[in-house]
């Protein structure tokens, strides 16, 4: 973690309150992005991954959500005490995301090229004329006819679509892209085709990038580092090497040994017991204790801090705790 | 030598759409052995999902057969083929759709035990309920929540449930797990090889994971297009797959681990193509990297190159 | 590891079977919180006890004449006035809420029953059936609503049954539509095929699977479609094809008063007032109701 800070983000809590009670959606959560670096969030439904990527753009609808505390220092400054016109200028322009579903992330009566240009003439003073060259170099750039910029999002297929949306969400040069699940909706050959372009976009434009995903696969193809959420925790939180070398929250292990391998031969896969929590009833202490294999009564009490394992290797257990389990 | 379930012979199912005719499946050939676990992979459209359907006859077949323990299910009639239903059954991939969202767990389970007669008294009925419940893990107390109190993998328990309650011999596994989250899918995958050892049950298992159909299949079939392009047991079709596509697919598995060796990535030109009104020639021709001229014109035929190792290429075991 | 064991008992306790909470009853509490509808429920309940104790409530006949007193301004005796032959406009109010009832909901009813089946069978069937059914609706969309009324009345002669028949007619196409556009929506739902899969009949499919599942989209119309069938019936009384005089009709009396309207406004500002209330009321509910049912706008 030696790159140049790019983006913190400093004990961030966001909850969420409705008429079933208080979610606690994201809770105390310390990330750092570094210039260049790819951050990898992962995590199951619920765990938090997407309600991080709103946070930091100060998209939280509110009621029901909330910003109880924390920082996200991008650049210097903090985007949660912004003003709303100011933080306006940001989204889009320096931080951009890419959303799961390309379908739904195009307006179907404008034209790619229209979508794209939009953005650009929103942040960028050019006359049209530039606009317009602008758009297609970007279309090019994710490959993509340029030509191609005056057809509306059906004409294109779904792999296509999403190379449109990441053409838009870096056409006005971001240092920050948030990828939501972006290749989740795309077949394992589309899949293949649009993350080995974002690999190839991140390099060449030396864009930092937080990638959301439910796939270890994916994280280990193209993060440098990672996070790992369950209920709104960062239950560990290191770069790739030590993550699938040494991975040490039991979460994480449970995660690893739950995924069938194309690469080995086991007959049986070892799950992770019991169910998600109810988020709006999180058990007590960690809230990754009913399900985990070495919980003593000790993790239903005491609430874990991150302890920094190894430099740079944080783990939210008890186990590595002073006192231990017990 | 095992005994064969299901044996499927030039089954076509066309679907007539505005832009023409939409090519489903076209003329696919297999079989499944008593016991045995067939996966059937494949991206969207390539009508693996179909297949599952034409094979338990909620699509009509456009042409060719679907023997079940030699009886072409095509051919039965109502009546028959309401008597057939109880043998074979089917998980569905949307745990949320696939629930009748106004009915409650226990009568969701109870429906094929209702229609079907099976019991005379609803004492035994109820007894019958629960042992499914207890079965698939679902705790007692469920019987009377509605689908929408519960999570996705218990929603999808109450499928599998659903499906067990005949005592079928065959279940057809489409894409069960794809809308789980993995801690929950491999709970699911390993109740289901629980359950075919249990009850000797056959599966078709139908995913666009590549690597959930290996950890759950004995033998693989490869689907492009309408078309089955290899077929041959789990392990030979990943240490040495013979058609191309087959390599893409593989190669396109993004591995959870840093330290296997990465094969170079090939990656495929294009997306797949349309299903409707499809090339004459090698589907797969427009996006081979060894295309030649005879794949445009003439389209591969299903060869052995192994022993039970079918290859629908022109030059098979020659790339 | 004896404490491990221990936590995870407390974890595993047994919990008490969990409560019955059915879509129905989750949208009964998700309306429950819903003001505007509940004050559009509260009316519709007393316009409803309104019209069962007319007799209780109405101080006078609603035909009781007393040309003496006609055309008074309102009054302690007569809180809302008197009309030009002297009759007590609250009694009439009173007892015209039964007429407007009976109104909207049997021609509701017709509309309701009649349209469902027909777009369940056009939906559920499709092909020639569909295009039958749905062709013949459109052809009865195409002529204006109340003009449709106006003619079934004027073929029928006047009177509230035929009313009730004209109206009802009226809104055959529009439950038609909705009826069979939702069942083309669950028909195709994997429940269905699920249902299909185990080998359920045709019939039961319809009944259990398919018609419980289209139901909240009728409702929602229904409620909103009593306003509209009281506002068609005291339209065809105020052009005279509706309920005959003496009955007392909300409509027919907009109608009569309005010769008065320039010296005696209070003939009929009532019972417009009623019709207004009533009509309001229903729509807070039926909006209500529409929030409360559709899954796309929970959450």
């Amino acid at each position: 973690m030696s790159a140049e800070k790019l983006l913190e983000i400093k004990d961030l809590c966001i909850h969420y309150i409705t008429e079933d009670g208080t979610v606690k959606a994201v809770d105390g959560m310390n990330l750092e992005v570094g210039k260049g670096e790819t951050l990898g969030l992962v995590g199951e439904t619920g765990a938090g991954k997407t309600t991080t990527a709103l946070g930091i753009m100060n998209l939280i609808p509110a009621p029901p959500g909330k910003i109880l505390q924390g920082e996200v220092i991008f650049e210097g400054e903090d985007l949660l005490k912004k003003k709303a016109a100011d933080i306006r200028k940001i989204r889009g322009n320096k931080i951009s995301m890419i959303f799961q579903d390309p379908m739904t992330a195009l307006n179907p009566v404008m034209t790619v090229g229209e979508q794209i240009m939009e953005v650009v003439q929103l942040h960028k003073k050019v006359s049209k004329a530039e606009a317009i060259k602008h758009t297609q170099d970007m279309l090019e750039l994710v490959g993509i006819p340029g030509a191609r910029w005056v057809d509306y999002p059906h004409q294109f297929s779904g792999g296509m679509k999403q190379r449109v949306v990441i053409a838009m969400a870096l056409a006005c040069d971001p240092t920050l892209l948030i990828a939501d699940e972006p290749t989740t909706a795309l077949d394992v050959t589309i899949q293949a085709q649009v993350l080995d372009l974002m690999k190839r976009l991140k390099d060449e434009l030396n864009t930092s990038m937080i990638m959301i995903t439910h796939d270890l696969g994916i994280v280990a193809e193209v993060c440098d580092k990672v996070a790992i959420m369950y209920a709104g925790n960062v239950v560990e939180y290191t770069n790739k090497e030590n993550l699938y070398r040494t991975p040490r929250h039991p979460y994480t292990v449970g995660l690893f040994n739950s995924i069938p391998s194309p690469d080995s031969d086991e007959d049986r896969l070892k799950p992770i017991e019991g169910l998600m929590p109810d988020p709006t009833n999180l058990p007590s202490g960690c809230p990754f204790h009913p399900r985990c294999p070495n919980a003593t009564e000790k993790c239903a009490r005491v609430i874990p801090t991150p302890i920094e394992v190894t430099p740079g290797h944080f783990v939210k257990c008890l186990e590595y705790a002073p006192g231990g389990l017990h | 030598m095992a005994e064969k379930l299901i044996e499927v012979k030039n089954l076509k199912k066309y679907f007539n759409t505005n832009k023409g005719l939409l090519h489903a499946i076209d003329d696919v050939n297999f079989y499944i052995n008593k016991g045995e676990t067939l996966g059937l992979v494949g991206e969207s459209g390539c009508g693996k999902s179909t297949t599952g359907r034409v094979l338990l006859r909620l699509l009509e077949a456009t042409e060719g057969e679907v023997l079940f323990e030699g009886k072409d299910i095509n051919k039965l009639s109502k009546k028959e083929m309401r008597e057939m239903r109880k043998q074979m059954q089917i998980v569905f991939q949307d745990p949320y759709a696939s629930l009748n969202p106004r009915m409650t767990v226990s009568e969701i389970i109870a429906e094929p035990l209702i229609v079907n007669k099976v019991h005379s008294s609803k004492g035994e009925m109820n007894n019958k309920v629960a042992e499914l419940m207890e079965i698939v893990g679902l705790a007692p107390r469920l019987a009377y929540a509605y689908p929408h109190e519960l999570d996705g993998g218990r929603r999808q328990r109450i499928g599998i449930a659903r499906a067990l309650a005949l005592n079928p011999k065959f279940i057809v596994q489409d894409e069960p797990v794809s809308a789980l989250d993995v801690s929950i899918q491999a709970q699911i995958l390993n109740l289901m090889a629980d359950l075919q050892e249990k009850f000797d049950l056959t599966y078709l298992f139908i995913s666009h994971d590549l690597s959930v159909v290996k950890h759950v299949s004995d033998r693989i079939a490869v689907m492009y297009l309408g078309k089955i392009v290899e077929l041959t047991d789990y392990k030979t079709i990943f240490n040495n797959p013979l058609h191309p596509y087959t390599q893409a697919l593989l190669s396109a598995i993004p591995i959870p681990s840093i330290d296997v060796e990465k094969k170079d990535r090939i990656i495929l030109e294009g997306d797949v193509p349309s299903p409707i009104n499809p090339p004459k020639g090698c589907r797969f021709y427009g996006r081979c990297r060894h295309r030649q001229d005879i794949c445009k014109q003439e389209a591969p035929e299903l060869k052995e190159m192994g022993k039970e190792h079918f290859v629908a290429c022109h030059f098979a075991g020659e790339l | 590891m004896s404490s491990a064991n221990l936590s995870k008992q407390a974890v595993a306790l047994p919990t008490a079977p969990m409560k019955k909470r059915s879509p129905w009853v989750a949208a009964w509490k998700s309306l429950r919180r819903n003001k505007a509808a509940m004050i559009g429920l509260f009316v519709i309940v007393l316009l409803i006890i309104t019209a069962i104790f007319a007799e209780q409530i109405a101080p006078f006949g609603y035909d009781d004449q007393n040309l003496v007193n006609r055309l008074q301004p309102p009054s302690a005796e007569h809180i809302f006035g008197t009309d030009n032959f002297g009759r007590d406009i609250f009694s009439r109010i009173v007892y015209g809420s039964r007429v407007s009832l009976q109104v909207g909901f049997i021609a509701v009813g017709i509309g309701a029953i009649a349209g469902g089946a027909l777009g369940a069978i056009a939906g559920f069937y499709g092909r020639h059936a569909d295009n039958i059914i749905m062709r013949i609706m459109d052809i009865l969309l195409a002529i204006p609503g109340i003009l449709l009324a106006i003619s079934i009345v004027a073929s029928l002669g006047p009177g509230l049954t035929n009313v009730m028949i004209a109206v009802g007619i009226g809104a055959i196409p529009g439950y038609a539509r909705i009826v069979r556009a939702s069942v083309l929506i669950v028909r195709d739902q994997e429940f269905v095929e699920a249902a299909r899969s185990v080998g359920t009949s045709d019939f039961r499919i319809v009944m259990k699977h398919i018609i419980p599942n289209s139901l909240a989209p009728i409702i929602v119309q229904a409620t909103l479609g009593v306003a509209g069938a009281i506002l068609s019936a005291a339209g065809l009384s105020f052009i005279g094809l509706g309920i005959q005089p003496p009955a007392p009709e909300w409509g027919a009396m907009l109608s009569e008063g309005r010769q008065f309207l320039r010296d005696n406004p209070h003939v009929t500002t009532f019972p417009g007032l009623a019709i207004m209330v009533v009509i309001f009321a229903l729509n807070l509910f039926g909006d209500g109701l529409r929030d409360a049912l559709d899954p796309r706008l929970k959450q």
